[in-house]
């Protein structure tokens, strides 16, 4: 066996995450914000790695 | 006997798999773009560039700690340290002057923030690879990493669960260098870290290699990019964790326990899209963009997969959960931490570098120990 099966699992996988959240939360592009947050006016609200649960922007 | 024909046939081949890569890499980006939204398209692009520079010009975190430990060769810390160094001169100005469209990776200094960092370091020489790493090893083929990223994303989701409770053990407020005057004490401190590793290299690898000063400019800028495009810094371990949150909560189950899980921000991202999660995205798109790299390579794939031990296969699935679980405990990772919390100020990631470089000499001891090297 060589790399050829595992890269293909892992995106396979990617693959698979994809489409079953597709199915569960389908996307909605009408929703979508601006292209760039810098200049679009309004605070970033996405996740990350050092948000508290008490701090929504995410940081 | 191989005729013009034959040649001709052998030697389109990779120019066809190559086209044939380019052409899903950009129809994977117009998808979303369509489908979800111009800036999602965008930072997936940002992702498949950051797995595109990371594994074609072999930039990371784990390796060149360990080289440096090991070997006491500094040009992949110097390459880091320089794409930071890039990232802060641009980053810090630029979210001091963008009333609030922009923010940086904030986080305190704690107990568990600072345990959280040890064991990260650890567990990521275990394994050899890092938040971005190990995105990137699994993208490529990497058998073990592969085994790593499921129990990396359990991890990030138990962790983030405990999250409240291990910070009540104590913790500093947020401190930020910020503006010019946080450029100066940012850029001094990593000349400072330079110079240090300067002194205690071998003269023989006292300098940076033209590929690790390319790949840091790239992902500088990539870095930036993301900032612009999201409002925050690169991150990686939140999506994995926000990955098992929605498997969860699909499932049925019930995460009104955690502080974290109902708080209503959380609770508004695991009912949304993944592909409008912008640490998902830049993950997706590292992994992919790896594995479009792999295979642009010729024979890039055909590299025979590992014959370790069961108890190294043991050791790649505990450590992949200690990176989920410390990695949010200590506010991030070598991306979220690391470079994107100096890079735009935060002194939590100049004491998360300090803690998870001592756990990386902890680390490299555990690896030989597990049976992850492979015998001479």
């Amino acid at each position: 066996m060589t790399r050829h099966l595992t890269a293909a699992i892992a995106v396979l996988g990617v693959a698979t995450l994809i489409g079953l959240d597709s199915l569960e939360t389908p996307p909605n592009p009408y929703k979508a914000p601006k292209l760039l947050a810098l200049g679009s006016g309004t605070a970033p609200a996405g996740g990350f790695c050092g948000a508290l649960p008490d701090r929504p922007q995410g940081n | 006997m191989t005729t013009l024909s034959d040649t001709s046939e052998i030697a389109a081949a990779p120019i066809l798999r190559r086209g044939t890569l380019v052409l899903a890499a950009l129809a994977l980006v117009a998808a979303v773009a369509l489908l979800v939204g111009g800036r999602y398209g965008l930072l997936l692009a940002v992702g498949l560039g950051f797995g595109i520079v990371l594994e074609g010009l072999r930039f990371g975190f784990a390796g060149p700690w360990r080289a440096m430990i090991l070997r006491r060769d500094p040009a992949g810390m110097w390459a880091q340290l320089l794409a930071i160094a890039l990232v802060t001169l641009v980053a810090l100005p630029l979210i001091s002057a963008s009333s609030g469209e922009l923010t940086g990776a904030q986080a305190p200094v704690g107990f568990a923030m600072i345990l959280g960092a040890f064991v990260f370091g650890a567990a990521m020489q275990v394994v050899l690879g890092c938040g971005s790493g190990t995105l990137v090893n699994a993208g490529s083929g990497n058998a073990v990493s592969l085994v790593a990223l499921p129990f990396f994303a359990i991890g990030s989701f138990a962790g983030a669960y405990h999250l409240i409770w291990w910070t009540d053990l104590g913790a500093l407020p947020v401190i930020i260098f910020s503006g010019w005057q946080g450029v100066a004490i940012t850029l001094a401190g990593l000349a400072l870290v330079a110079f240090i590793l300067w002194k205690l290299a071998s003269p023989e690898n006292r300098r940076l290699p033209r590929r690790l000063t390319v790949a840091a400019v790239l992902i500088a800028g990539l870095a930036l990019l993301n900032l612009i495009v999201a409002g925050q810094p690169w991150g990686v371990v939140y999506g994995l964790g926000l990955w098992v949150a929605k498997a969860a909560t699909a499932a049925g189950a019930d995460l009104s326990g955690s502080a974290f899980w109902s708080a209503p921000a959380s609770a508004d991202r695991i009912g949304q899209s993944v592909l409008t999660d912008y640490t998902s995205l830049t993950n997706i798109g590292i992994i992919v963009g790896a594995w479009f790299v792999a295979n642009w390579r010729n024979g890039g794939l055909s590299q025979s997969l590992p014959k370790l031990p069961a108890v190294a296969w043991l050791a790649a699935i505990g450590a992949g959960f200690l990176l989920g679980y410390s990695s949010r405990l200590a506010f991030g990772c070598n991306v979220g931490a690391f470079f994107s919390g100096i890079s735009t100020g935060s002194l939590h990631g100049w004491v998360w570098f300090a803690a998870a470089f001592v756990g990386s000499i902890y680390g490299i001891r555990l690896r030989t120990l597990f049976q992850l090297e492979p015998k001479p």
